[in-house]
């Protein structure tokens, strides 16, 4: 029995007598393993204005945070009766905002090794706000444990990696990161941030240097309050920014534009200034002489070390900071040292 | 005839009632009553700060001394709701500190609260005695700092699991040089480091000090100081539990625990290696709750330790402690009520599973009073469920957590639905209950029959149809709050059953197949139901067909609300409005 044969036999029947289009499944709908019009058929049983027949599956299917999203993907027109779309149209996983998408950038990426995301290898292009719904501490997900669910493991771990998806603050701590869902398992992030340090500080006791926390203070232009960030806890710009993203993001929405070219492969540090230059706002830091620099030029180590404050300013506001200058040339050295 | 009881009369028969539940009945019955019991109540407690105006509360309560407020959702502890949703706790405070200054206790969950609010708590309350915050955020040590110096009453303060902006430890040099009258203090969740002396000095001089939770960065090497000067604790929260110690620090470590007579209740415990286990033997047969959930101890450890604990009541643990570990659980500690296990993170391996259902038969076996459970498992099988249900029908309050979305029974493949059936069938007390793993429409057919008294109901991944939430929203009568994700049912059981969530505080939605059309009926329909859209990508055109992100409906008579952030929808009453933020910014 196929994957999908099995799922479907585990419906009830009862499911379908209620049903006036058609007996699929309806759980796993959004894994994107069944009959697309399964997704309306459900809608529509009760609905009585016509709009029915104008319901959106694709954009009904559930996928964290993009069900507005225009996606050339998307067919917001799609006959519910239409015969059932192709498994392969659709992602697998709801945190895929499209396969278009997510096609568009598998040439960017491959998948790092089995099972694993690579998350640090890849840029967030969406807009903040998404980034906030999957900016998600790396958090553990178990193996496989049906052997039901052992197909849709696979293919889901194959389709994360090409997506575009946000770094994680801790995209370097336990390899194996499995699929991973906002907010699930549900443990309060206060727990998952404490077991994460627990992880790091036994990664510094093998030998790694860093002596405890080293906060800075980040302010932004508009914001309420300033919040403090370890720049410990972060191995790069790229997890760094997207820390700060998910902090920030209520003051940030609707700043970037829809970064839909995909391709690039570059380092963290240029794609920490494209992503905010692609916005209104620059993210600059204090270095030990209270000289305000933008962020980037120097490597990580070297920027934790003289980084006293960051402040994500309006890039109007920064027209004025040059990147680092002369001392780059000599710098540039030693990092690769 | 003036058949009505004099109001002192009433008054003094009021004084007995403490369950605001009951106060909330009592005032129903006529105007008299009302009055009476408006005129005693001393303890406010508001599930969510929005459902009522604060003005109308301070000048309806005037003799409120306490009053406990929760704010976000309760899906925001696992990052569903975005930051800056709200939950604002300044007009309360703002309100309180103009009508009700005598107010002594302020406890708040999931709220914003900034330094302004601490500062305004500080100034105004002259008898302020209780600040309780659990996991809040938008303060830092600045406002602590300002509690600190000017309540001079100051008994409790707790910041349990805050973000909180910490900009160093000196707030804790700000309490009063003379002696203070702190009976708890939990600064565990703050990251930096405190001056020894300070907290030295401050233990020296709070006799009455019984809670003490210190945080992380106290190290191991100091905490027998201070437990010297703080030989009444009653309940202690170690800092970091991994320093190096020379074997006379271990023993002085050691004759200072075991000094610590009345101490019921140990947390922290950060990194606790294993060589230090038996520091603690000496406290452990008096032990009544435990928190290892920050213990990175493997099992053998845990069962050192646990099987000492024969007072245990409420134990907090990783899966670490594996189906072994629970089994000495199960034989060690009977007068267990509550047992949390939480998952470690670990990468589990497939045939390496220690922990799983068969940890929680053991635990529900041999711990007869267990009520309480939170249990986080790769899979779970019917038959177990079935088996705890038989061996508790006392549960009160039954979390499992299988990890994997939509996991059946992994002997049979089954879905859950009748392990479930079980559990509720059998616990007929049961308040809460989180349900997880593979799950039909069945499922919640039987909980709506059979789960009366549940209040709290979470759901992921789950459920087939619409017929899941019909079956819940018509069948479960005291069902008060309902928080639903990623689940496949759309519009219809919503408008159907839209009367009943005017009898629940709130129902939470997120990535499920609702539909903008439903919630402006809903809105409109429901005069006294706040219906708000959380969309951080509102689409530019809002067909009544297009899904939304997250819905969030709760229960007010204060109206939409002013303070909503830009992604925060709320849909109008009036239909020619539409759908606005009503934010003033």
């Amino acid at each position: 029995m196929t994957l999908e044969e099995e799922l479907q036999s585990n419906v009830s029947v009862e499911s379908s007598t209620r049903n006036t289009i058609g007996v699929v499944l309806k759980e796993h709908n959004y894994l994107g393993l069944s009959d697309c019009s399964s997704v309306g058929s459900s809608n529509l049983s009760g609905l009585a204005d016509d709009d029915k027949a104008t319901i959106s599956l694709k954009a009904t299917e559930l996928t964290l945070g993009l069900p507005g999203s225009q996606s050339p993907a998307r067919d917001t027109e799609l006959n519910l009766l239409s015969s059932p779309v192709k498994l392969d149209e659709k992602p697998f996983f709801p945190l895929l905002p499209s396969k278009d998408e997510i096609c568009a950038s598998s040439s960017q990426k491959n998948v790092a090794s089995g099972n694993k995301r690579g998350f640090s290898d890849t840029m967030d292009k969406f807009p903040d706000a998404k980034s906030s719904v999957y900016a998600e501490k790396n958090w553990m997900f178990p193996e496989g444990v049906a052997n039901t669910q052992a197909v849709v493991k696979k293919e889901v771990a194959q389709n994360i990696p090409k997506g575009k998806l946000s770094t994680t603050n801790n995209s370097s701590s336990p390899p194996a990161a499995k699929a991973q869902i906002v907010g699930w398992p549900p443990v309060r992030s206060y727990r998952k941030n404490t077991l994460a340090t627990t992880c790091k500080n036994s990664d510094e006791v093998d030998g790694k240097p860093g002596s405890g926390p080293l906060f800075v203070k980040v302010s932004m232009d508009g914001a309420p309050y300033l919040r403090k960030v370890d720049l410990r806890s972060y191995s790069s710009y790229g997890e760094l920014s997207a820390a700060l993203e998910k902090m920030f993001t209520t003051f940030t929405l609707g700043q970037c534009g829809s970064n839909g070219a995909t391709g690039k492969n570059v380092r963290n540090e240029t794609k920490l200034k494209d992503l905010l230059n692609g916005k209104d706002y620059v993210l600059t830091y204090e270095d030990k002489d209270g000289d305000w620099m933008l962020v980037g030029d120097f490597s990580w180590e070297i920027f934790i070390g003289v980084c006293k404050k960051l402040k994500i300013m309006k890039g109007s506001d920064a027209i004025g900071l040059a990147a680092a200058p002369a001392p780059r040339a000599m710098e540039k050295p030693k990092m690769r040292a | 005839m003036d058949r009505r009881f004099p109001f002192k009369v009433l008054e003094h028969i009021f004084s007995f009632l403490d369950a605001n539940e009951d106060r909330n009945s009592v005032s129903l019955v006529c105007k008299s009553w009302f009055e009476t019991e408006r005129r005693t109540r001393k303890r406010v407690f508001v599930g969510n700060c929005y459902a009522v105006n604060p003005l109308k509360v301070a000048r309806r309560f005037p003799k409120m001394r306490s009053l406990t407020l929760k704010g976000k959702p309760h899906f925001a502890d696992y990052n569903l709701v975005p930051d800056g949703w709200g939950g604002y706790a300044w007009p309360w405070i703002e309100a309180m500190a103009a009508r009700r200054p005598l107010l002594e206790e302020i406890r708040l969950k999931r709220m914003v609260v900034t330094d302004e609010c601490l500062e305004k708590i500080a100034a105004s309350f002259r008898d302020f005695k209780t600040l309780v915050l659990t996991s809040c955020e938008g303060f830092s040590t600045d406002g602590i700092a300002a509690i600190a110096s000017t309540c001079r009453k100051l008994r409790d303060l707790e910041l349990r699991e805050c973000n909180v902006d910490d900009l160093g430890g000196d707030w804790l040099s700000y309490f009063p040089e003379t002696s203070t009258s702190l009976v708890s203090l939990d600064f565990s969740c703050l990251d930096s480091e405190i001056k020894l002396s300070d907290l030295e000095r401050l233990l020296s001089r709070s006799p009455n000090l019984k809670s003490l939770k210190l945080n992380r960065s106290v190290t191991l090497d100091v905490l027998e100081g201070l437990l010297r000067r703080a030989p009444q604790l009653v309940e202690l929260g170690t800092g970091s539990f991994s320093d190096e110690l020379d074997p006379e620090e271990i023993s002085k470590l050691t004759k200072a625990l075991s000094e610590l007579k009345q101490l019921k209740s140990l947390s922290g415990l950060w990194d606790l290696l294993p060589e230090y286990i038996p520091v603690l033997y000496s406290v452990c047969p008096r032990l009544t709750s435990l928190n290892l959930s920050y213990a990175t101890v493997q099992m053998p450890d845990l069962v050192d330790l646990l099987s000492r604990c024969s007072k245990l009541q409420k134990l907090w643990v990783m899966d670490m402690i594996e189906d072994k570990g629970l089994k000495t659980v199960a034989l060690c500690c009977k007068e267990l009520r509550e047992l949390r296990v939480f998952p470690s993170g670990a990468d589990l391996d497939e045939e390496d599973v220690a922990l799983t259902e068969q940890g929680l038969v053991s635990v529900s076996e041999g711990c007869k009073k267990l009520e309480s459970v939170l249990y986080f498992c790769v899979q779970f099988t019917n038959a177990a469920l079935v088996t705890i249900a038989k061996n508790r029908p006392n549960f009160r309050c039954f979390r499992l957590c299988v990890m994997e979305p939509f996991a059946p029974d992994y002997r049979t493949q089954q879905p859950l639905d009748e392990g479930f059936k079980a559990i509720v069938e059998r616990c007929k007390d049961l308040r809460r209950l989180s349900v997880s793993g593979l799950l039909t429409d069945k499922a919640f057919e039987y909980i709506g029959v059979h789960a009366k008294k549940l209040r709290m109901l979470s759901i992921a991944f789950a459920g087939d149809s619409d017929l899941m939430l019909h079956h819940l929203l018509s069948g479960c009568e005291s069902l008060k709050k309902l928080e639903i994700r990623d689940c496949p049912f759309g519009d219809t059981a919503l408008l159907e059953n839209a009367a009943k969530l005017e009898t629940m505080r709130s129902l939470w939605m997120s990535s499920c197949f609702v539909s903008f059309g439903a919630c402006k009926q809903l809105s409109q329909k429901m005069p006294r139901l706040n219906v708000e859209v959380i969309d951080e990508h509102p689409p530019k055109t809002r067909p009544d067909s297009s899904p939304v992100e997250r819905i969030y409906i709760y229960r007010t008579v204060a109206g939409p609300r002013q303070d909503t952030p830009e992604f925060v929808w709320t849909i109008h009453k009036n239909p020619e409005v539409g759908v606005s933020r009503l934010s003033t910014r």
